[in-house]
């Protein structure tokens, strides 16, 4: 298949974050979270758990905005609360800020005390950190998002965990960041930021100047796998026939 | 048998100046608008809310109500970020806030219905929740573990306001919709004699089963003590299925809270008189 777009590019990213995961409930914040999920269940990870968006896990390829759910649970929030402290959970969730440690801020921009941009609160993200794996998607991947230090921990990073005892390093994993340039993860020793793959089309020098820090760049970076046409079929006839997966990255 | 039906205004009457007023619903749905409509008309003053806010926090906020917020997010859904609750961080003037987890809120507000001190949690640790809100404390596990965790303090309520789709007039209500949210933990965490809950219709108690089945029966009415019926009381937030959100409503307020001068005029048209003439305003738009 031709003309492959960087969201569609961005989705297979995303549901490649979900690849083991079995019999857990894939949540996505945003549209190509969602999708991501969505697909990876679609695909490759039949056994994962997806939801409207609301309060069901849905049995059907539910479509973006679409209605014509198969329901096969029912998850309010306070069954969310309770499968992620339960840790039955991989979430990806947006961030206004990322450091080196995977350290999120979703929370507000400037001093929480006096903030220059008030943010959404801290919402799930320390909670979902501390007790499941979590990773995020940023769709405009700037050196202002991918900062030295974030303004107000929401989501913590592995140096935060470290701190925190035998229970939470075992459970905790920020796995992957996947942005419109490229995707990252923390295998490496320290658990600071690396370089996973590079989109198509992208320079490694394009990821490096929207970024505060240093990434740990090894030798030989891959490039961004193209979703397949398996893949694109589900994604562009089931999924998602109205294209909202482009509309979160910028023109 | 107490029949516990009143008017937003008698509610509102039984508070003072002071008091932490936790408000049900979740962001922008379900939430007890006429109830928060009626608490901006009085001069209550100085007021703890707490909530996972919506345009309640918002309006609350604009009006200068707040003395202390206590939130897990603040959200109009649809639109992402609430413009009033924005400002008023951005100007600082809440006097005091606590940001929460969205699951330490609902641990404060289950300890409280306990009747316990606090309940643990790891939700929390690590963040700058714990920086932010320097009261927090943590506790260790007393068993072989002694893993430490946050105590999260119990969010003991003056007075609950929750919206539910049908109740009958002692006060056993029921959801209709798909999420309960955490609307009876905001009754229990509050102390009796304070627990008001709008709903869409009072029907007789034995219509309940006619509209959904027990399983929607979440509220009892050892848990309410006044039942106020409000037909598109929750209006400009959803109240599934009675009704969705009315997105172009929440757009316009949204718009005006862009500047003084529109947002007064918003008030004009929709906040300066009776729950009565703000439905009028609405229909009539």
């Amino acid at each position: 298949m031709s003309d492959i777009t960087l969201g569609e590019i961005c989705v297979a990213a995303v549901a490649d974050t979900f690849r083991g995961d079995g019999e857990i409930f894939a949540s996505g914040m945003g549209t190509i979270p969602m999708l991501g999920a969505r697909l990876a269940r679609a695909t490759f990870e039949p056994d994962l758990l997806v939801s409207d968006g609301e309060a069901f896990f849905v049995a059907n390829n539910l479509a973006v905005g679409g209605t014509d759910k198969q329901i096969e649970g029912w998850v309010p929030f306070r069954s969310v609360f309770d499968t992620l402290w339960g840790g039955r959970r991989h979430v990806v969730m947006g961030a206004s800020q990322i450091d080196a440690h995977g350290n999120q801020n979703i929370a507000n921009i400037g001093s929480w005390d006096r903030p220059k941009s008030q943010l959404l609160g801290v919402r799930g993200a320390p909670g979902n950190t501390i007790n499941h794996t979590t990773s995020y998607f940023i769709g405009n991947q700037t050196n202002r998002v991918f900062v030295e230090k974030v303004d107000t921990v929401s989501g913590i990073g592995y140096d935060r965990a470290a701190e925190l005892g035998d229970w939470v390093k075992a459970h905790h994993e920020i796995r992957r960041v996947v942005t419109n340039l490229g995707v990252f993860d923390f295998n490496t020793p320290d658990h600071r930021m690396r370089v996973a793959s590079v989109h198509p089309g992208v320079n490694l020098s394009d990821i490096t100047e929207a970024c505060s820090f240093e990434l740990v760049i090894g030798d030989d970076v891959p490039t961004t796998r193209m979703p397949t046409d398996e893949e694109l079929a589900m994604l562009r006839e089931v999924l998602d026939p109205k294209s909202f997966r482009d509309r979160e990255l910028p023109a | 048998m107490a029949d516990k039906r009143m008017t937003e205004d008698e509610a509102i009457a039984t508070l003072s100046d002071g008091m932490t007023i936790g408000i049900g619903g979740w962001g922008s749905r379900r939430k007890p608008m006429s109830l928060v409509r009626a608490l901006l008309r009085s001069p209550l003053t100085d007021l703890t809310i707490v909530s996972y806010g919506g345009p309640d926090v918002g309006l609350l906020c604009a009006a200068g109500k707040v003395k202390r917020l206590v939130y897990g997010f603040v959200s109009l859904d649809s639109i992402a970020l609430e413009p009033h609750f924005r400002l008023a961080r951005q100007n600082g003037t809440i006097p005091e806030v606590v940001e929460y987890d969205e699951g330490m809120l609902q641990w404060g507000l289950y300890a409280a219905s306990l009747r316990l001190p606090f309940l643990p949690t790891r939700a929390g640790l690590g963040s700058d929740v714990v920086k932010n809100s320097p009261f927090l404390r943590t506790v260790s596990s007393p068993y072989a573990d002694g893993e430490e965790l946050l105590a999260v303090p119990a969010l003991t309520l003056d007075a609950a306001f929750v919206h539910l789709n049908r109740a009958d007039e002692r006060g056993n209500a029921q959801f209709l919709g798909p999420d309960l949210y955490f609307d009876d933990l905001f009754l229990n965490a509050a102390a009796p004699g304070r627990r008001f809950m709008s709903v869409e219709k009072v029907v007789p108690t034995a219509e309940l089963l006619e509209n959904g089945t027990f399983h929607t029966m979440k509220i009892n009415r050892s848990m309410v003590d006044g039942v106020i019926e409000a037909p598109n009381g929750a209006h400009f937030t959803n109240c599934q299925p009675d009704y969705e959100r009315d997105e172009a409503f929440q757009k316009e307020y949204a718009n005006a809270a862009k500047d003084p001068e529109t947002w007064q005029a918003f008030v004009d048209t929709y906040l300066s008189g009776s729950e009565a003439d703000y439905q009028k305003a609405v229909a009539s738009r």
